[in-house]
């Protein structure tokens, strides 16, 4: 195994750097004002749920959702970026790497920027009180695993893109389906049985169950299956990607 | 015969786009140390040709090696000693300019602490001494040309592929360019670059060919090419009626008679008899010259405009 897309990851990295202020910062804000408003607001609303307060429900899903919208703006906008509007890919195959190193590059970077934002939900998680102890650290290898199961499926996007505006389809007629019917903002036993089926097909309902597992100690009906349906999405989507990538750029 | 590999040899190389043939049967060799152009009008085929070089397109038929490693099979090996000006710019935006250079350089396996050391000598080369924290936005096209050469020379390359180096530059920029790429030659680099602008490869190239639909036409020197395929004096011709004079009083004292617009190309070897013509039709006006290659390269290819 090769590890030039290190290269790539560097890249992004040291430009990320440059804006690590405003980066984090949103990081942080655009959660806690999620889990503030929802959580408090309708959670006063509501009874508990699950066993507990809405916002600790609340907070286990969002905790997913945030890696996924993360991993996915990263994959989508800067990869497409950098694909083709800096032409920065060009640029890298004049040196000695290869396409998949660069989509490796890009996969891994997206699923570690993930990586940032699972743990801004995590601290604020721990700020609210929500959670306690070390025992909820152990997610933080599943929000890579997360990172880059979505990150994985958005670069098929990037590489078939002709434009930015072609991943507004991705977002309405996938992204926010399927954080409906995943169990982010609700529990997935309140919808009907067909949809809960195709529910366990998507990885975010497999990353749900498995994020409020590790950090509240929820029951995981398929712990390994789950990890097997996030990987998988994952690496078939890398590999479709970088197939992809290389019709695109060897033409 | 030389008894020394070529540094590039291109054998029979053909790529084609949607059923039809961009590269036919293309086949030359770059010898270590010669700056060898690809002149050809705009879809001749250049750009492909030179992505074929590299390994980032791969061709339908042909072999092709590059620093004597096969193309594409070993292509990204073989890019460890070569550098790279692509036809359009592609810097990096959200470096500064010694950023570009030395993230640059990483991708070659080369350590930043090492590559920071040679930033300083790249910027010199290039002319861009106290541009280091520059963003890119922030140059002029000539300075991110200039930049993109520079860039191409992080990893000390034996051999540098230019994909029409000066197009799109002023004067001043393009000659700035061309005391670089001189240099290059002079310090023992092995340049292969495509453009079409004569002047440029008649001053820059040892050698070079023409390219037309797919396939070169002629290759020589420049000198060599002038010499074989043209004939050494052209008088230009022009004004109102010159289609007239021309066919009534040039046609029959020259060797060769091109009428474009309201323009008279004559060629010879000889200007005596024109001269005398030319007091025909007082409203025209002459310019005498020797023929250089853009007369060659018409010759070639014809006037017809390419798009």
């Amino acid at each position: 195994m090769n590890r030039r897309f290190l290269y790539f990851v560097e890249r992004n990295f040291l430009v990320w750097r440059k804006l690590l202020i405003p980066s984090l910062v949103a990081n942080l804000a655009d959660p806690l004002i999620y889990l503030v408003g929802f959580g408090f607001g309708l959670g006063a609303m509501l009874g508990p749920v699950g066993g507990r307060p809405y916002v600790t429900f609340l907070a286990g899903g969002m905790l997913c959702y945030s890696t996924l919208n993360s991993a996915t703006a990263e994959a989508l906008y800067s990869g497409f970026s950098r694909l083709k509007v800096q032409r920065t890919w060009e640029g890298v195959l004049h040196a000695p790497m290869t396409i998949t190193d660069v989509v490796l590059g890009e996969w891994v970077w997206a699923a570690l920027k993930a990586v940032l934002s699972g743990s801004a939900i995590l601290i604020i998680m721990y700020g609210l009180q929500l959670v306690h102890g070390f025992r909820p650290l152990v997610v933080l290898p599943l929000l890579l695993l997360l990172g880059l199961s979505f990150a994985g499926v958005a670069l098929i996007m990037t590489t078939l893109a002709k434009s930015y505006d072609f991943f507004t389809y991705y977002f309405t007629l996938a992204l926010t389906p399927m954080s409906f019917l995943s169990g982010v903002f609700f529990p997935l036993q309140q919808l009907p049985a067909p949809l809960q089926t195709v529910a366990w097909c998507l990885p975010l309902s497999h990353a749900a169950s498995l994020a409020r597992g590790l950090v509240l100690g929820d029951p995981m009906p398929w712990p390994w299956l789950s990890v097997l349906v996030l990987a998988t999405y994952g690496v078939a989507g890398v590999s479709i990607a970088s197939r992809l990538a290389y019709r695109r750029l060897t033409k | 015969m030389s008894a020394v590999a070529p540094v590039l040899r291109v054998d029979r190389l053909r790529k084609a786009y949607g059923g039809r043939d961009v590269v036919r049967d293309l086949s030359f060799a770059v010898q270590r140390g010669e700056c060898f152009g690809i002149l050809g009008p705009n879809g001749a085929g250049k750009t492909t040709t030179l992505r074929c070089c590299l390994g980032l397109t791969n061709p339908d038929a042909g072999t092709l090696e590059l620093g004597s490693r096969p193309i594409p099979q070993a292509a990204r090996e073989a890019r460890y000693r070569v550098g790279v000006v692509p036809q359009f710019d592609n810097l990096d935006p959200d470096f500064t300019v010694t950023e570009n250079l030395v993230m640059f350089a990483r991708y070659f396996d080369i350590p930043a602490r090492v590559a920071r050391a040679r930033v300083p000598s790249l910027l010199e080369f290039a002319g861009l001494g106290d541009r280091g924290a520059s963003r890119i936005d922030a140059l002029s096209g000539g300075m991110k040309r200039r930049l993109t050469l520079a860039r191409a020379l992080v990893n000390d390359p034996d051999i540098l592929f230019l994909d029409e180096p000066t197009t799109g530059l002023d004067p001043q920029a393009r000659h700035l360019i061309w005391d670089g790429l001189k240099r290059l030659v002079a310090g023992g680099k092995t340049l292969i670059l495509t453009t079409h602008f004569m002047d440029e490869a008649e001053r820059l190239c040892n050698r070079l060919c023409v390219m037309d639909n797919g396939s070169i036409i002629a290759e020589d020197t420049p000198r060599g090419l002038i010499e074989r395929l043209i004939e050494p004096i052209v008088v230009e011709v022009y004004g109102e009626g010159v289609r007239e004079w021309a066919e009534r009083y040039a046609r029959d004292v020259v060797e060769r008679l091109e009428v474009t617009g309201e323009t008279a190309f004559c060629y010879m070897h000889d200007a005596g008899p024109l001269q005398g013509r030319l007091g025909h039709a007082p409203q025209l006006r002459a310019l005498r010259r020797a023929a250089n290659l853009e007369d060659v390269f018409i010759k070639l290819t014809g006037r017809d405009i390419r798009d």
